[in-house]
Protein backbone atom coordinates (compact mmCIF):
# COMPACT_ATOMS: atom_id res chain seq x y z
CA UNK A 1 0.00 0.00 0.00
CA UNK A 2 1.27 3.37 -0.86
CA UNK A 3 1.78 5.64 1.95
CA UNK A 4 0.21 8.59 -0.35
CA UNK A 5 -2.30 8.18 -2.60
CA UNK A 6 -4.13 10.47 -4.76
CA UNK A 7 -7.06 9.75 -6.68
CA UNK A 8 -8.36 12.20 -9.41
CA UNK A 9 -8.06 15.06 -8.02
CA UNK A 10 -9.11 18.23 -9.22
CA UNK A 11 -8.81 21.57 -8.28
CA UNK A 12 -10.16 24.74 -10.10
CA UNK A 13 -8.93 28.64 -9.48
CA UNK A 14 -12.28 30.07 -10.44
CA UNK A 15 -12.79 28.57 -13.82
CA UNK A 16 -9.18 27.89 -14.44
CA UNK A 17 -7.94 24.05 -14.43
CA UNK A 18 -4.95 23.38 -12.41
CA UNK A 19 -5.34 20.07 -11.34
CA UNK A 20 -7.50 17.83 -13.64
CA UNK A 21 -8.34 14.35 -12.07
CA UNK A 22 -4.67 13.50 -11.09
CA UNK A 23 -3.56 10.35 -9.84
CA UNK A 24 -0.44 10.55 -8.04
CA UNK A 25 1.22 8.03 -5.54
CA UNK A 26 3.89 7.44 -2.98
CA UNK A 27 5.98 4.74 -1.46
CA UNK A 28 6.72 4.82 2.22
CA UNK A 29 10.65 6.30 2.01
CA UNK A 30 10.47 6.87 -1.27
CA UNK A 31 11.96 10.61 -2.70
CA UNK A 32 9.78 11.37 -5.50
CA UNK A 33 10.89 14.48 -7.82
CA UNK A 34 7.52 16.81 -9.24
CA UNK A 35 8.96 18.85 -12.06
CA UNK A 36 6.33 20.86 -15.11
CA UNK A 37 6.93 24.42 -16.48
CA UNK A 38 6.08 27.17 -13.94
CA UNK A 39 2.22 27.48 -13.55
CA UNK A 40 2.06 23.47 -14.22
CA UNK A 41 0.17 23.24 -10.57
CA UNK A 42 2.98 21.74 -8.76
CA UNK A 43 2.64 23.52 -5.33
CA UNK A 44 -0.97 23.41 -5.51
CA UNK A 45 -0.78 19.60 -5.51
CA UNK A 46 1.78 19.81 -2.19
CA UNK A 47 -1.01 22.37 -0.94
CA UNK A 48 -3.53 20.09 -1.23
CA UNK A 49 -1.95 17.08 0.10
CA UNK A 50 -1.21 19.07 3.34
CA UNK A 51 -4.96 20.48 3.47
CA UNK A 52 -4.42 23.74 2.98
CA UNK A 53 -6.13 23.77 -0.05
CA UNK A 54 -9.97 22.29 -0.27
CA UNK A 55 -10.37 19.76 -3.26
CA UNK A 56 -13.09 20.15 -6.16
CA UNK A 57 -12.90 16.53 -6.66
CA UNK A 58 -10.86 13.78 -6.26
CA UNK A 59 -9.45 11.89 -2.65
CA UNK A 60 -6.16 11.77 -1.25
CA UNK A 61 -5.17 9.24 1.30
CA UNK A 62 -2.41 8.98 3.74
CA UNK A 63 -1.69 5.15 5.01
CA UNK A 64 -4.69 4.29 3.95
CA UNK A 65 -7.08 7.11 5.97
CA UNK A 66 -8.98 9.09 3.64
CA UNK A 67 -7.53 13.13 4.44
CA UNK A 68 -9.78 14.91 2.06
CA UNK A 69 -13.05 13.41 4.22
CA UNK A 70 -14.89 16.82 5.17
CA UNK A 71 -14.91 14.65 8.90
CA UNK A 72 -11.51 14.38 9.42
CA UNK A 73 -9.34 16.76 11.90
CA UNK A 74 -7.27 18.66 9.03
CA UNK A 75 -4.70 19.88 11.82
CA UNK A 76 -4.44 16.05 12.92
CA UNK A 77 -3.16 15.54 9.82
CA UNK A 78 -1.14 18.20 9.08
CA UNK A 79 0.60 17.31 12.06
CA UNK A 80 1.73 14.12 10.11
CA UNK A 81 2.53 15.73 7.16
CA UNK A 82 5.59 18.12 6.86
CA UNK A 83 5.97 21.07 4.27
CA UNK A 84 8.59 23.51 3.16
CA UNK A 85 7.95 26.79 2.01
CA UNK A 86 9.93 28.37 -1.03
CA UNK A 87 10.19 31.58 1.25
CA UNK A 88 11.27 29.67 4.00
CA UNK A 89 8.98 31.47 6.30
CA UNK A 90 10.80 30.91 9.55
CA UNK A 91 8.24 32.98 12.27
CA UNK A 92 10.13 36.23 12.51
CA UNK A 93 9.34 37.40 16.03
CA UNK A 94 11.29 34.12 17.29
CA UNK A 95 14.66 32.47 17.50
CA UNK A 96 15.74 29.93 15.68
CA UNK A 97 15.07 27.29 18.28
CA UNK A 98 11.57 28.87 19.21
CA UNK A 99 10.85 28.61 15.68
CA UNK A 100 11.78 24.57 15.87
CA UNK A 101 10.24 23.93 19.40
CA UNK A 102 7.13 25.60 18.87
CA UNK A 103 5.06 22.57 17.46
CA UNK A 104 6.39 20.06 19.22
CA UNK A 105 5.68 21.43 22.62
CA UNK A 106 2.19 23.31 21.30
CA UNK A 107 1.20 20.66 19.45
CA UNK A 108 3.12 17.22 20.31
CA UNK A 109 2.70 17.66 23.68
CA UNK A 110 6.65 17.66 24.34
CA UNK A 111 7.84 18.49 27.27
CA UNK A 112 9.82 21.95 26.89
CA UNK A 113 13.31 20.04 27.70
CA UNK A 114 13.10 17.32 25.68
CA UNK A 115 12.03 19.81 22.94
CA UNK A 116 15.06 21.78 22.93
CA UNK A 117 17.32 18.97 23.32
CA UNK A 118 15.77 17.60 20.30
CA UNK A 119 16.08 20.47 18.22
CA UNK A 120 19.69 21.27 19.31
CA UNK A 121 20.62 17.76 17.91
CA UNK A 122 18.83 18.78 14.97
CA UNK A 123 20.62 21.92 14.09
CA UNK A 124 23.70 20.65 15.40
CA UNK A 125 23.69 18.15 12.33
CA UNK A 126 23.02 20.62 9.55
CA UNK A 127 25.26 22.93 11.46
CA UNK A 128 23.51 25.38 12.58
CA UNK A 129 24.03 24.94 16.56
CA UNK A 130 25.76 28.31 17.09
CA UNK A 131 22.55 29.88 15.61
CA UNK A 132 19.79 28.70 17.63
CA UNK A 133 19.38 31.90 19.70
CA UNK A 134 19.55 33.85 16.69
CA UNK A 135 16.39 35.57 14.87
CA UNK A 136 15.94 34.24 11.28
CA UNK A 137 16.58 37.72 9.78
CA UNK A 138 20.23 37.63 10.56
CA UNK A 139 20.76 34.04 8.78
CA UNK A 140 21.45 33.62 5.25
CA UNK A 141 19.17 32.40 2.80
CA UNK A 142 20.66 28.48 2.65
CA UNK A 143 20.59 28.70 6.73
CA UNK A 144 16.59 29.85 6.93
CA UNK A 145 16.05 27.59 4.86
CA UNK A 146 17.80 24.27 6.83
CA UNK A 147 16.09 25.75 9.79
CA UNK A 148 13.20 25.73 8.02
CA UNK A 149 13.49 21.97 7.06
CA UNK A 150 14.62 21.51 10.62
CA UNK A 151 11.12 23.11 12.04
CA UNK A 152 9.60 20.72 9.59
CA UNK A 153 11.09 17.24 10.71
CA UNK A 154 11.68 17.70 14.31
CA UNK A 155 7.53 16.65 14.46
CA UNK A 156 8.83 13.23 12.63
CA UNK A 157 6.52 13.68 9.77
CA UNK A 158 5.51 10.89 7.83
CA UNK A 159 6.03 12.69 4.23
CA UNK A 160 8.06 15.64 3.84
CA UNK A 161 6.83 18.10 1.46
CA UNK A 162 9.58 20.33 -0.67
CA UNK A 163 8.35 23.38 -2.63
CA UNK A 164 10.71 24.70 -4.56
CA UNK A 165 13.21 24.54 -1.58
CA UNK A 166 16.33 26.35 -3.52
CA UNK A 167 14.26 28.89 -5.92
CA UNK A 168 14.87 31.54 -3.63
CA UNK A 169 18.63 31.16 -3.21
CA UNK A 170 21.51 32.29 -4.05
CA UNK A 171 23.22 30.17 -6.49
CA UNK A 172 26.20 29.42 -4.25
CA UNK A 173 23.88 28.42 -1.14
CA UNK A 174 22.06 26.21 -2.86
CA UNK A 175 24.40 23.55 -2.16
CA UNK A 176 24.12 23.04 1.34
CA UNK A 177 20.46 23.22 1.24
CA UNK A 178 20.84 19.85 -1.39
CA UNK A 179 23.24 18.21 0.92
CA UNK A 180 21.07 18.04 3.44
CA UNK A 181 17.73 16.65 1.49
CA UNK A 182 20.81 14.38 0.34
CA UNK A 183 21.24 13.35 3.99
CA UNK A 184 17.68 13.14 4.48
CA UNK A 185 17.15 10.71 1.83
CA UNK A 186 19.43 8.52 3.07
CA UNK A 187 17.49 8.63 6.58
CA UNK A 188 14.90 7.04 4.52
CA UNK A 189 12.57 10.20 4.63
CA UNK A 190 9.81 9.92 2.42
CA UNK A 191 10.02 12.88 0.63
CA UNK A 192 8.19 14.70 -2.86
CA UNK A 193 9.90 17.52 -3.72
CA UNK A 194 8.76 20.32 -6.35
CA UNK A 195 11.85 21.38 -8.10
CA UNK A 196 13.96 23.37 -11.13
CA UNK A 197 17.07 21.26 -10.30
CA UNK A 198 17.14 18.81 -12.81
CA UNK A 199 20.81 17.72 -11.70
CA UNK A 200 19.47 17.21 -8.17
CA UNK A 201 16.27 15.41 -8.83
CA UNK A 202 18.47 13.44 -11.45
CA UNK A 203 20.54 12.28 -8.74
CA UNK A 204 18.06 11.99 -5.71
CA UNK A 205 15.02 11.18 -6.87
CA UNK A 206 13.63 7.66 -7.13
CA UNK A 207 10.90 8.70 -9.46
CA UNK A 208 10.08 11.82 -11.47
CA UNK A 209 6.89 12.53 -12.17
CA UNK A 210 5.96 15.26 -15.19
CA UNK A 211 3.09 17.56 -14.28
CA UNK A 212 1.44 18.95 -17.31
CA UNK A 213 -2.05 19.89 -18.16
CA UNK A 214 -3.15 18.88 -14.66
CA UNK A 215 -2.21 15.48 -14.56
CA UNK A 216 1.07 13.24 -13.83
CA UNK A 217 1.84 12.83 -17.64
CA UNK A 218 4.91 10.88 -17.31
CA UNK A 219 6.69 9.49 -14.84
CA UNK A 220 9.32 7.05 -14.09
CA UNK A 221 12.98 6.75 -12.71
CA UNK A 222 15.11 9.87 -13.82
CA UNK A 223 17.50 7.93 -16.01
CA UNK A 224 14.36 7.07 -18.05
CA UNK A 225 12.77 10.39 -17.94
CA UNK A 226 15.58 12.03 -18.51
CA UNK A 227 17.03 10.03 -20.59
CA UNK A 228 14.50 9.14 -23.33
CA UNK A 229 11.27 10.88 -22.54
CA UNK A 230 8.15 9.29 -24.15
CA UNK A 231 6.06 11.88 -24.23
CA UNK A 232 6.09 14.86 -26.83
CA UNK A 233 5.84 17.63 -24.48
CA UNK A 234 8.12 16.22 -21.92
CA UNK A 235 10.66 16.40 -24.34
CA UNK A 236 9.98 20.02 -25.41
CA UNK A 237 9.83 20.69 -21.59
CA UNK A 238 13.18 19.30 -21.17
CA UNK A 239 14.80 20.96 -24.17
CA UNK A 240 13.85 24.22 -22.90
CA UNK A 241 15.67 23.07 -19.55
CA UNK A 242 18.90 22.23 -21.35
CA UNK A 243 18.84 25.81 -23.19
CA UNK A 244 18.56 27.41 -20.09
CA UNK A 245 21.74 25.15 -18.69
CA UNK A 246 19.65 23.59 -15.87
CA UNK A 247 20.38 19.83 -17.17
CA UNK B 1 47.21 49.17 12.79
CA UNK B 2 47.46 52.58 12.35
CA UNK B 3 45.42 54.47 10.05
CA UNK B 4 46.05 56.24 6.58
CA UNK B 5 46.80 59.85 6.76
CA UNK B 6 43.48 59.90 4.53
CA UNK B 7 41.61 58.82 6.71
CA UNK B 8 42.80 60.60 10.05
CA UNK B 9 42.29 63.53 7.97
CA UNK B 10 38.73 62.47 7.35
CA UNK B 11 38.25 61.57 11.38
CA UNK B 12 39.78 65.31 11.97
CA UNK B 13 37.17 67.05 10.02
CA UNK B 14 33.85 65.10 10.87
CA UNK B 15 34.88 66.16 14.31
CA UNK B 16 35.43 70.04 13.23
CA UNK B 17 31.91 69.54 11.56
CA UNK B 18 30.18 68.19 14.29
CA UNK B 19 31.49 70.42 16.65
CA UNK B 20 30.41 73.19 14.32
CA UNK B 21 26.63 71.99 13.77
CA UNK B 22 26.34 72.23 17.60
CA UNK B 23 28.01 75.71 17.66
CA UNK B 24 25.39 77.09 15.21
CA UNK B 25 22.47 74.93 16.90
CA UNK B 26 23.01 76.85 20.66
CA UNK B 27 23.71 79.72 18.85
CA UNK B 28 20.21 80.08 16.69
CA UNK B 29 18.76 78.38 20.11
CA UNK B 30 19.56 81.08 22.53
CA UNK B 31 18.60 84.10 19.56
CA UNK B 32 15.31 82.32 18.90
CA UNK B 33 14.52 81.89 22.97
CA UNK B 34 15.52 85.85 23.51
CA UNK B 35 13.19 87.10 21.05
CA UNK B 36 10.48 84.82 22.30
CA UNK B 37 10.81 86.33 25.85
CA UNK B 38 11.13 90.20 24.24
CA UNK B 39 8.32 89.92 22.18
CA UNK B 40 6.30 88.12 24.73
CA UNK B 41 7.47 90.51 28.10
CA UNK B 42 7.57 93.26 25.47
CA UNK B 43 3.55 93.16 24.61
CA UNK B 44 1.36 96.15 25.38
CA UNK B 45 -0.66 93.46 27.21
CA UNK B 46 1.68 91.64 28.74
CA UNK B 47 1.37 92.81 32.74
CA UNK B 48 -2.33 91.65 32.63
CA UNK B 49 -2.12 88.58 31.14
CA UNK B 50 1.06 87.59 33.77
CA UNK B 51 -1.22 88.44 36.47
CA UNK B 52 -4.61 86.77 35.68
CA UNK B 53 -2.16 83.79 34.12
CA UNK B 54 0.82 83.40 36.01
CA UNK B 55 0.07 84.38 39.30
CA UNK B 56 2.45 82.78 41.72
CA UNK B 57 0.29 82.66 44.93
CA UNK B 58 -2.54 81.21 42.91
CA UNK B 59 -0.66 78.84 41.97
CA UNK B 60 0.13 77.55 45.15
CA UNK B 61 -3.31 78.04 46.01
CA UNK B 62 -4.95 75.65 43.74
CA UNK B 63 -1.91 73.10 43.34
CA UNK B 64 -3.79 70.48 46.30
CA UNK B 65 -6.77 70.69 44.43
CA UNK B 66 -5.25 70.31 41.05
CA UNK B 67 -3.07 67.26 41.82
CA UNK B 68 -6.13 65.78 43.68
CA UNK B 69 -8.24 65.94 40.32
CA UNK B 70 -5.32 64.65 38.69
CA UNK B 71 -5.06 61.42 40.65
CA UNK B 72 -8.43 60.97 39.39
CA UNK B 73 -7.09 61.57 35.72
CA UNK B 74 -4.34 59.18 36.64
CA UNK B 75 -6.40 56.17 37.74
CA UNK B 76 -9.13 56.27 35.11
CA UNK B 77 -6.18 56.38 32.61
CA UNK B 78 -4.71 53.26 33.91
CA UNK B 79 -8.36 51.16 34.06
CA UNK B 80 -9.65 52.20 30.89
CA UNK B 81 -6.41 51.81 28.88
CA UNK B 82 -6.14 48.14 30.34
CA UNK B 83 -9.98 47.98 29.82
CA UNK B 84 -9.84 49.08 26.64
CA UNK B 85 -7.07 47.34 25.11
CA UNK B 86 -8.67 43.89 26.06
CA UNK B 87 -11.98 44.67 24.60
CA UNK B 88 -10.72 46.06 21.59
CA UNK B 89 -8.32 42.68 21.32
CA UNK B 90 -11.20 40.82 21.76
CA UNK B 91 -13.42 42.42 19.44
CA UNK B 92 -10.55 43.01 16.88
CA UNK B 93 -10.34 38.46 16.82
CA UNK B 94 -13.96 38.60 16.52
CA UNK B 95 -14.13 40.11 13.47
CA UNK B 96 -11.26 38.23 11.82
CA UNK B 97 -13.66 34.54 13.00
CA UNK B 98 -14.28 33.11 9.51
CA UNK B 99 -16.78 30.38 8.48
CA UNK B 100 -20.71 30.98 9.12
CA UNK B 101 -21.45 30.27 12.95
CA UNK B 102 -19.66 33.03 13.61
CA UNK B 103 -21.65 35.29 11.13
CA UNK B 104 -23.77 37.19 13.75
CA UNK B 105 -20.20 37.18 15.98
CA UNK B 106 -18.62 38.81 13.03
CA UNK B 107 -21.55 41.36 12.43
CA UNK B 108 -22.04 42.64 15.92
CA UNK B 109 -18.39 42.90 16.26
CA UNK B 110 -18.30 45.22 13.33
CA UNK B 111 -21.36 47.47 13.83
CA UNK B 112 -20.06 47.73 17.57
CA UNK B 113 -16.87 49.46 15.88
CA UNK B 114 -19.19 51.31 13.44
CA UNK B 115 -20.97 52.24 16.03
CA UNK B 116 -18.77 53.64 18.63
CA UNK B 117 -16.42 55.37 16.57
CA UNK B 118 -18.79 57.39 14.68
CA UNK B 119 -20.52 58.36 18.34
CA UNK B 120 -19.17 61.50 19.44
CA UNK B 121 -17.50 60.54 23.27
CA UNK B 122 -19.49 63.38 25.00
CA UNK B 123 -22.71 61.48 24.17
CA UNK B 124 -21.66 57.68 25.26
CA UNK B 125 -20.56 59.54 28.54
CA UNK B 126 -24.26 61.11 28.99
CA UNK B 127 -25.88 58.18 28.15
CA UNK B 128 -24.14 56.06 30.40
CA UNK B 129 -23.39 58.60 33.63
CA UNK B 130 -26.43 60.31 32.87
CA UNK B 131 -29.14 58.08 31.45
CA UNK B 132 -28.51 54.42 32.67
CA UNK B 133 -28.93 55.42 36.34
CA UNK B 134 -32.49 56.51 35.72
CA UNK B 135 -33.20 53.12 35.04
CA UNK B 136 -32.63 52.86 39.09
CA UNK B 137 -31.74 49.63 38.56
CA UNK B 138 -30.50 47.52 41.41
CA UNK B 139 -26.43 47.81 41.56
CA UNK B 140 -25.43 50.24 39.26
CA UNK B 141 -22.09 51.41 39.41
CA UNK B 142 -21.48 54.72 40.38
CA UNK B 143 -21.08 57.86 37.88
CA UNK B 144 -16.92 57.17 37.67
CA UNK B 145 -17.11 53.55 37.11
CA UNK B 146 -19.70 54.58 34.26
CA UNK B 147 -18.11 57.23 33.02
CA UNK B 148 -14.92 54.71 32.84
CA UNK B 149 -17.35 52.40 30.99
CA UNK B 150 -18.36 54.98 28.48
CA UNK B 151 -14.11 55.61 27.67
CA UNK B 152 -13.73 52.03 27.35
CA UNK B 153 -16.10 51.18 25.18
CA UNK B 154 -15.12 54.40 22.54
CA UNK B 155 -11.95 53.59 22.74
CA UNK B 156 -11.80 50.00 21.88
CA UNK B 157 -14.18 50.93 18.73
CA UNK B 158 -10.79 52.61 17.53
CA UNK B 159 -8.29 49.85 18.87
CA UNK B 160 -10.28 47.18 17.54
CA UNK B 161 -9.42 48.19 14.26
CA UNK B 162 -5.57 48.99 14.90
CA UNK B 163 -5.80 45.49 16.25
CA UNK B 164 -7.43 44.60 13.00
CA UNK B 165 -4.69 46.21 11.00
CA UNK B 166 -2.55 44.59 12.25
CA UNK B 167 -3.82 41.02 12.22
CA UNK B 168 -4.52 41.67 8.91
CA UNK B 169 -0.70 42.86 8.09
CA UNK B 170 0.62 39.53 8.50
CA UNK B 171 1.52 38.00 5.26
CA UNK B 172 -0.75 34.91 4.60
CA UNK B 173 2.25 32.60 4.58
CA UNK B 174 3.05 32.87 7.89
CA UNK B 175 -0.39 31.90 8.73
CA UNK B 176 0.24 29.01 6.08
CA UNK B 177 3.66 27.97 7.70
CA UNK B 178 1.59 27.89 11.61
CA UNK B 179 -1.42 25.82 10.37
CA UNK B 180 1.40 23.41 8.39
CA UNK B 181 3.09 22.90 11.12
CA UNK B 182 -0.55 21.72 12.96
CA UNK B 183 -1.22 24.35 15.28
CA UNK B 184 -4.54 24.87 15.41
CA UNK B 185 -6.51 28.55 14.59
CA UNK B 186 -6.16 29.39 18.11
CA UNK B 187 -2.68 29.02 18.53
CA UNK B 188 -1.34 29.90 15.18
CA UNK B 189 -3.40 33.79 16.17
CA UNK B 190 -1.38 33.20 19.92
CA UNK B 191 1.49 31.99 19.11
CA UNK B 192 2.54 33.45 15.62
CA UNK B 193 -0.32 36.34 14.28
CA UNK B 194 -0.88 38.30 17.39
CA UNK B 195 2.71 38.68 18.35
CA UNK B 196 3.88 40.08 14.74
CA UNK B 197 0.60 42.31 14.79
CA UNK B 198 0.92 44.04 18.13
CA UNK B 199 4.85 44.39 17.57
CA UNK B 200 3.65 46.00 14.00
CA UNK B 201 0.97 48.30 15.58
CA UNK B 202 2.18 49.09 19.17
CA UNK B 203 3.07 52.91 17.92
CA UNK B 204 -0.61 53.91 17.14
CA UNK B 205 -1.66 51.72 19.94
CA UNK B 206 0.34 54.07 22.27
CA UNK B 207 -0.99 57.03 20.61
CA UNK B 208 -3.88 56.55 21.02
CA UNK B 209 -3.33 55.80 24.46
CA UNK B 210 -1.74 59.05 24.79
CA UNK B 211 -5.51 60.77 23.27
CA UNK B 212 -6.98 58.72 26.03
CA UNK B 213 -5.30 60.12 28.77
CA UNK B 214 -6.74 63.80 27.29
CA UNK B 215 -10.45 62.71 27.63
CA UNK B 216 -10.52 60.76 30.47
CA UNK B 217 -10.96 64.37 32.19
CA UNK B 218 -14.33 64.30 30.43
CA UNK B 219 -16.08 62.25 33.20
CA UNK B 220 -15.95 65.38 35.04
CA UNK B 221 -19.18 66.63 32.73
CA UNK B 222 -20.88 64.39 35.05
CA UNK B 223 -19.97 65.07 38.42
CA UNK B 224 -16.27 63.64 39.66
CA UNK B 225 -13.97 66.43 39.93
CA UNK B 226 -10.54 65.43 37.59
CA UNK B 227 -7.33 68.18 37.43
CA UNK B 228 -9.21 70.32 34.65
CA UNK B 229 -12.38 70.10 36.60
CA UNK B 230 -10.77 71.59 39.74
CA UNK B 231 -8.79 74.33 38.16
CA UNK B 232 -12.16 75.62 36.67
CA UNK B 233 -13.44 76.02 40.50
CA UNK B 234 -10.49 77.50 41.30
CA UNK B 235 -10.74 79.92 38.44
CA UNK B 236 -14.56 80.78 39.59
CA UNK B 237 -13.57 81.70 42.81
CA UNK B 238 -10.37 83.87 41.99
CA UNK B 239 -11.29 85.58 38.58
CA UNK B 240 -7.62 84.04 37.90
CA UNK B 241 -6.85 81.25 34.97
CA UNK B 242 -3.64 80.11 36.55
CA UNK B 243 -4.74 76.86 38.02
CA UNK B 244 -5.40 76.32 34.51
CA UNK B 245 -1.71 76.50 33.56
CA UNK B 246 -0.89 74.56 36.65
CA UNK B 247 -3.36 71.88 35.56
CA UNK B 248 -1.72 72.09 31.55
CA UNK B 249 1.62 71.72 33.06
CA UNK B 250 0.69 69.01 34.72
CA UNK B 251 -0.98 67.22 31.91
CA UNK B 252 2.08 67.83 29.98
CA UNK B 253 4.30 66.30 32.45
CA UNK B 254 2.71 63.08 32.70
CA UNK B 255 2.20 62.70 28.69
CA UNK B 256 5.60 63.17 28.62
CA UNK B 257 7.03 59.45 29.83
CA UNK B 258 4.13 58.07 27.63
CA UNK B 259 5.17 60.20 24.81
CA UNK B 260 8.95 59.45 24.79
CA UNK B 261 7.87 55.79 25.11
CA UNK B 262 5.85 55.87 21.88
CA UNK B 263 8.83 57.64 20.15
CA UNK B 264 10.88 54.83 21.01
CA UNK B 265 8.78 52.27 20.39
CA UNK B 266 8.39 54.10 17.14
CA UNK B 267 11.76 54.42 16.24
CA UNK B 268 12.53 51.06 17.14
CA UNK B 269 9.65 49.44 14.86
CA UNK B 270 11.04 51.42 11.79
CA UNK B 271 14.70 50.62 12.28
CA UNK B 272 13.65 46.61 12.38
CA UNK B 273 11.22 47.09 9.28
CA UNK B 274 14.80 48.39 7.49
N1 LIG C 1 -4.47 31.12 -4.71
C1 LIG C 1 -4.57 31.11 -6.05
N2 LIG C 1 -5.56 31.79 -6.65
C2 LIG C 1 -5.69 31.77 -8.00
N3 LIG C 1 -4.87 31.10 -8.82
C3 LIG C 1 -3.87 30.39 -8.29
C4 LIG C 1 -3.67 30.37 -6.87
N4 LIG C 1 -2.58 29.59 -6.62
C5 LIG C 1 -2.14 29.16 -7.82
N5 LIG C 1 -2.91 29.64 -8.83
C6 LIG C 1 -2.75 29.34 -10.24
O1 LIG C 1 -2.65 27.97 -10.38
C7 LIG C 1 -1.71 27.60 -11.37
C8 LIG C 1 -0.69 26.64 -10.78
O2 LIG C 1 0.10 27.32 -9.82
P1 LIG C 1 1.23 26.58 -9.01
O3 LIG C 1 0.66 25.39 -8.37
O4 LIG C 1 1.83 27.59 -8.13
O5 LIG C 1 2.24 26.17 -10.15
P2 LIG C 1 3.76 25.72 -10.01
O6 LIG C 1 4.07 25.56 -8.57
O7 LIG C 1 3.86 24.45 -10.78
O8 LIG C 1 4.56 26.80 -10.66
C9 LIG C 1 -1.10 28.90 -11.85
O9 LIG C 1 -1.70 29.24 -13.08
C10 LIG C 1 -1.45 29.88 -10.80
O10 LIG C 1 -1.63 31.15 -11.35
MG1 LIG D 1 5.37 26.61 -7.31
Amino acid sequence: MSLLACRGVRKLFGDHVVLDGLDFDVAEHEVVALIGASGSGKSTLLRCVNLLEELDDGTIHLDGEHITDPRADPDKVRQRIGIVFQAYNLFPHMTVLENVVLAPVRVHGMPRQAARDLALEWLGRVGLAEKAGAYPDRLSGGQQQRVAIVRALVNSPRLLLLDEVTSALDPELVGEVLSMIRDLKSDGVTMVLATHEMGFARQVADRVCFLDGGRVLEQGPPEKVFAEPVEARTRQFLGRIIEAGRL
Amino acid sequence: MSLSPAQLDRIAYRRRQTLLSVLVAALSTLVLGVLLVVAVTGAPGWDRVRESFLDPQVARDSLPDVLRGLWLNIRLLFFCAVGALALGLAVALLRTLRGPVFFPVRLLATGYTYTFRGLPLIIVLYVMTLGLPGLRLQGMPSTLVLGGIALVVTYSGYLAEVFRAGIESVHPSQLAAARSLGLTYRQTMRFVVLPQAVRRVAPPLLNDTVALQKDVGLVSLAGPIDAVRAAQIHTAETFNYTPYIVAGVLFVLLAAPLIAVTDWVTLRAARRQS
